[in-house]
C-alpha cells in the first residue's frame, strides 16, 4: 500500500491503495467516481477513458502509481454545475446512446478529438473512436453528436 | 493482476540499479502491451521500474541526417512532432496508424522496440531505416536488433535510450490492419535512404517476427518503380498462420502493402 495523489476534476485528492491498482478502480473505489466504466478490462473497449493531463487515456491500461501527481478529469468533471460540457449537450440532443454504458468514455474521447481538431471530418471522428466500442448504436448517432458538439463549441457554446 | 511493488525511476542510473536490484524486476515504459500482459496474468514480475519520468529518455532531435528520438517518446509525440513529419513524414504516418487514440497517448517507441510483438508497426520502420537501437551499454544495429518474435538482441538489464533514424531520401509504411486490434496483419515500410540503396521492412506476418524482404529491396534498387515489385512473391512457409489469416493470405498481403506504400512515394 502506498499514498497516491492526484488532482481530480480540479481537487486535490489522495488515498491509500495497492501499488497494482489500477488507475480506473482507485477512481470508483478510492474516489467513488463510478461514471468512468470498466467495460472489457482487456483495453479495447475504451468505457475507461478519462483525461490525464489534458490527453484522453483509458484508465484501466496504467497503474494509480503512475498517475501520482497528474491532472486528471472524468465524466463527472465534464459537465459546469448544471450546464453540460457541449459534448454532453450534442450526445443528449442527437441521442448518441441507447445503453449508455459506453457513453463516459465516448464523451472523454469525443472531447479530446475536438481539441485536436476543432471541426473533425466525418472520418477523423469514426478513427478517432477507434478505440471506443459501442454495442448499441451501430455509431451513427455518435457521429453526429460529434459534429453537432463541433457546431456547439464553435458557436460559442 | 498478481501483487506487485511499484517504483518510479529518476534517472537512466537509478532505473538500472532498480532493476539490477531484483530479479524479477522488469522495466515499464507506456504500458499499453505490458498492463493487459499482467492483468492477463501472463506476466509476474515482482517489482515495475517506472521510466516515464526518466529524463535522458526523452526527446527528439535531429542532427547530421540522423533523427534522435528517446525511448519513452510516445506515438502521439512522433506523429506530432514537427521535427519528425518534416526529417522523416513516413514515420509520422507510421506512428499515426498505431493502435488507437488513447493508446497512442501512452505508448513508446521504447516500449514497442523492447517488447518486439510480431505485429507492432515500429519494427518494420526500424529495419527499413537502418535505424540504430541506442542503449546504456552499446548501439545495435537493426539487422542485429530483432530475433524472433518477442525476440531482441537486449540483454538483461539492459535499457534503451533512444534510437538513431538515418533520415532517408523517402520512405513510407502501409499495412493491413486487423479490423478489430488495429495490429498489422502485415505491414511493409520502404525506405530510399540517403545513400541510394533501397530497404524494405516487413511486420505482422513473418512466422519469426519482422524481416527484410530483400528480393523486392534488390528489384527496387535496379528500379525504383511499381514494375518492379511485379511478380515478386513472399514465400508463405516464412508467414504467420492462425485464425485471422492463413500464411498464403499474408504472404499476398506483404507485396499488397509494398505496392501501396511505393505509390506514396511515386
Amino acid at each position: 500500500m502506498s499514498k497516491i495523489e492526484m488532482t481530480v476534476n480540479g481537487k486535490k485528492v489522495s488515498g491509500e491503495a495497492e501499488d497494482r491498482t489500477l488507475l480506473v478502480n482507485f477512481l470508483r473505489d478510492n474516489l467513488s467516481l463510478t461514471g468512468t466504466h470498466v467495460g472489457c478490462d482487456t483495453s479495447q473497449c475504451g468505457c475507461c477513458t478519462i483525461h490525464l493531463n489534458g490527453e484522453a487515456v483509458k484508465s484501466c491500461t496504467m497503474l494509480a502509481a503512475q498517475a501520482e501527481g497528474a491532472d486528471i478529469v472524468t465524466i463527472e468533471g465534464m459537465a459546469k454545475g448544471e450546464k453540460l460540457h457541449p459534448v454532453q449537450q450534442a450526445f443528449t440532443e442527437c441521442h448518441g446512446l441507447q445503453c449508455g454504458f459506453c457513453t463516459p468514455g465516448m464523451i472523454m474521447t469525443s472531447a479530446a478529438i475536438l481539441k485536436q481538431s476543432p471541426n473533425p471530418t466525418e472520418e477523423e471522428i469514426v478513427k478517432g473512436l477507434h478505440g471506443n466500442l459501442c454495442r448499441c448504436t451501430g455509431y451513427v448517432n455518435i457521429v453526429k453528436s460529434v459534429k453537432r458538439a463541433a457546431e456547439i463549441i464553435n458557436s460559442g457554446g | 493482476m498478481y501483487a506487485l511493488s511499484y517504483q518510479r525511476a529518476k534517472s537512466l542510473e537509478d532505473a538500472a540499479t532498480l532493476l539490477a536490484a531484483e530479479p524479477e524486476a522488469k522495466l515499464m515504459a507506456g504500458g499499453q502491451t505490458l498492463i493487459p500482459t499482467l492483468k492477463a496474468r501472463l506476466a509476474q514480475p515482482s517489482h515495475l521500474v517506472d521510466l516515464a519520468r526518466v529524463k535522458e529518455l526523452q526527446g527528439i532531435e535531429l542532427k547530421g541526417g540522423v533523427l534522435s528520438i528517446g525511448a519513452m517518446t510516445r506515438h502521439f509525440d512522433v506523429m506530432s512532432s514537427p521535427v519528425v513529419q518534416k526529417a522523416i513524414p513516413g514515420l509520422a504516418n507510421l506512428a499515426s496508424l498505431i493502435g488507437d487514440l488513447q493508446v497512442r497517448n501512452r505508448g513508446t517507441m521504447g516500449g514497442s522496440i523492447a517488447n518486439n510483438d510480431p505485429a507492432a508497426d515500429y519494427p518494420a520502420g526500424v529495419l527499413a531505416h537502418n535505424t540504430t537501437i541506442v542503449t546504456n551499454r552499446r548501439e545495435i544495429a537493426a539487422d542485429d536488433y530483432f530475433q524472433g518474435m518477442f525476440a531482441t538482441a537486449l540483454e538483461e538489464g539492459e535499457i534503451i535510450i533512444r534510437l538513431d533514424w538515418p533520415v532517408p531520401k523517402q520512405s513510407a509504411y502501409s499495412k493491413f490492419e486487423h479490423p478489430a486490434s488495429g495490429y498489422a496483419m502485415a505491414g511493409t515500410c520502404i525506405a530510399q535512404l540517403a545513400d541510394g540503396s533501397v530497404r524494405v521492412g516487413v511486420t505482422g506476418a513473418g512466422s519469426s517476427g519482422a524481416f527484410r524482404w530483400t528480393e523486392a529491396e534488390e528489384a527496387l534498387a535496379k528500379s525504383f518503380s511499381l514494375k518492379s515489385l511485379e511478380g515478386l512473391k513472399i514465400d508463405p512457409e516464412n508467414c504467420l498462420a492462425d485464425l485471422h489469416a492463413p500464411a498464403e493470405y499474408r504472404a499476398h498481403l506483404v507485396g499488397v502493402m509494398a505496392t501501396r506504400a511505393l505509390q506514396k512515394m511515386l
